[in-house]
């Protein structure tokens, strides 16, 4: 932190007011260093036009890019006991969750919504990994759950952006029982016949990645994503020997048979309309 | 050579005064039985009292001590015409995990434990009871094999958690605990989960997604290693012992938080002391959580779990 960035920047955000996004703000890419201008960057789905690095999005940006027309409804997700083991480490719990309330708008790192895509019904949950990083607690769990019964009230396939660090500590065993919470969600909507697809963006780690995520009909990652179960650190830590190159990156899980296909962020709502088309529509007038 | 615990160090002070007193007596003729009956019951006294108000922290000591029973004694003493079955039929058998078919109580079950081992060769060749992608295959394969021949399924879970490898995650550790689970919930076969030491995480609930899990008294259950949650929350994993008191993973937490069924008292001093009472009162339990679930059909069996997972942590108000 330098004199400019904790006294400048506030300042200039005063001046711009409260948009979050200021119009003449240059972002630079986390992989190959290039700068771009932000409107750029939005009309290329965060996608860095340089290096074609996939960068982090956010709930809103993952609705309207997956949806017809950008056009969805959110639901609202039912509520859970908030801090039920009254959690406190360096900060309260309690106190952590109302942070990234505020800062995200958002009540958990979950959000569902419905819609259409490629003409065909479907609902989206997408996990927010700016909010305690995705971390899956009862809120995510419960998040799943109702996603998966509206997927089936709707008779719609259930499509699940994941993004998580794993478990929400704070949570204790009450997150390590999302778990097997989260694997009975997937079996609700399978036994009914409906498509279930993971699309695994970065990070998806951990007991996410364990339970849910793994279980997709079919699973899709976007480029260069990490995904794993345990952290490239403790790995290293255990086994003592140095990582692979690009160990536990989509292309990593593609070549070793645990995803069907890694599918570029702009390719995405077309692949996903034609996954459902196949699966659902089993025979169409030849064009 | 028994091990004592820090915390146990004035117990062990006092035993080996009584055996020394013993030795003497035996030695010389001299007739002590008054100072040896003094210093057992003070010595009672303070392991009853010890054992009374462990805290988080020393039940995870506990539930890590390499004396406790492990899964293979458990397997030994609970389960006769033992036949072990190897293998996940597409990479190699995990001996981390171990498994087969065999009696329990005259019926005939399918028996699954992770197994940490009890000396260094064992441990070794057990893996600490740290699993790989093919352990947990070999579970879900023995399990779906339960479900066809409508054989009840016992686990016996005690890991510090699935083993973190570059050979596991390329071999896809986190789709095969996924599938475990989803083994487990979906059994149309009663499932007993009883965790007998440590239960780490995706590791161990991928054996106990059960209609009934147990835990012994002292054994602890938790999302995440005291040590790891204080290194990442604290920054510093010498507060081990603060996040074990916060990650509410003792036995007593959560049965109270309604995410076990029953806990299983364990003698004085702890399982370790006492194997064979301690493994009995572990059959005596799991005859009992048994006994209501054999008159389920598969349909029922499976709908009754499902909702007893989906309403876990619904109301959990401590």
């Amino acid at each position: 932190m330098s004199w400019l960035t904790e006294y400048v920047r506030p300042k200039i955000r005063t001046l711009l007011g409260r948009r979050e996004v200021p119009e003449n703000l240059w972002i630079q890419c986390p992989a190959c260093q290039q700068m771009m201008f932000h409107a750029e960057l939005e009309k290329s789905r965060k996608i860095c036009t340089h290096c074609g690095h996939h960068m982090r999005a956010s709930v809103p940006e993952r609705l309207k890019w997956t949806f017809d027309e950008g056009a969805f409804t959110r639901i609202e997700l039912p509520k859970v006991p908030a801090d039920p083991l009254k959690f406190r480490d360096t900060k309260r719990y309690t106190d952590r969750l109302k942070e990234h309330r505020d800062k995200s708008h958002l009540d958990d790192a979950i959000a569902v919504a419905h819609g259409t895509i490629g003409g065909h019904r479907a609902v989206v949950a997408v996990m927010a990994f700016e909010f305690i990083g995705g971390s899956m607690g009862a809120a995510v769990g419960e998040g799943i759950v109702a996603a998966a019964k509206l997927a089936v009230l709707q008779d719609a396939p259930l499509i699940v952006f994941t993004a998580s660090g794993g478990a929400r500590m704070q949570e204790g065993a009450i997150s390590l029982m999302q778990m097997p919470r989260t694997v009975i969600a997937t079996r609700l909507v399978k036994e009914k016949g409906l498509p279930y697809i993971v699309v695994l963006t970065d990070p998806t780690t951990g007991g996410v990645t364990a339970s849910f995520t793994m279980l997709g009909d079919i699973q899709i990652a976007e480029p260069g994503a990490e995904i794993g179960f345990a952290g490239a650190r403790v790995i290293e830590q255990t086994v003592r020997e140095k990582l692979p190159e690009g160990f536990q990156r989509s292309e990593y899980l593609l070549a070793h048979g645990i995803l069907d296909m890694v599918t570029k962020r702009d390719e995405l709502p077309a692949t996903l309309a034609r996954l459902i088309s196949l699966l659902r529509i089993r025979m169409k007038e030849a064009a | 050579m028994r091990h004592f615990l820090d915390f146990e160090k004035p117990i062990a002070e006092l035993e080996s005064k009584i055996e020394e007193l013993r030795k003497m007596s035996e030695a010389d003729g001299i007739n002590i039985a008054e100072e040896v009956g003094k210093l057992t019951e003070k010595a009672d006294r303070q392991l009853r009292a010890t054992y009374a108000k462990l805290t988080p922290w020393q039940k995870t000591q506990v539930a890590r001590h390499p004396d406790r029973p492990k899964a293979k004694l458990y397997v030994a003493n609970l389960i006769t015409d033992f036949t072990p079955l190897a293998g996940d039929r597409a990479f190699a058998d995990d001996a981390a995990v171990i498994g087969g078919l065999g009696r329990f109580r005259g019926r005939s079950v399918v028996v699954l434990g992770t197994e940490k081992g009890t000396d260094t060769e064992t441990r070794v060749a057990h893996n600490f009871g740290m699993a790989r992608p093919e352990g947990y295959r070999k579970a879900r394969r023995l399990i779906e094999l339960a479900g066809r021949f409508g054989l009840p399924v016992l686990t016996f879970v005690d890991t510090s958690g699935a083993f973190p490898g570059i050979e596991a995650e390329a071999r896809g550790q986190a789709e095969a605990i996924a599938r475990s689970i989803e083994a487990c919930l979906e059994a149309p076969v009663p499932v007993i989960a009883t965790i007998i030491g440590e239960g780490g995480s995706g590791g161990a609930i991928a054996l106990a997604a059960g209609d009934a899990v147990l835990m012994l008294e002292h054994a602890i259950y938790s999302v995440i290693s005291p040590e790891g949650c204080a290194a990442i929350l604290w920054k510093d994993a010498a507060q081990a012992p603060v996040a074990a008191e916060a990650l509410k993973l003792t036995a007593e937490d959560l049965k109270r938080l309604k995410l076990i069924d029953a806990v299983i008292a364990e003698p004085l001093g702890g399982a370790h002391r006492e194997p064979d009472a301690a493994v009995a009162a572990v059959g005596d339990a799991v005859a009992a959580a048994l006994a209501p679930l054999l008159a389920l059909d598969g349909a029922t069996l499976r709908m009754k779990r499902r909702e007893k997972f989906l309403e876990m942590g619904r109301d959990a108000l401590i």
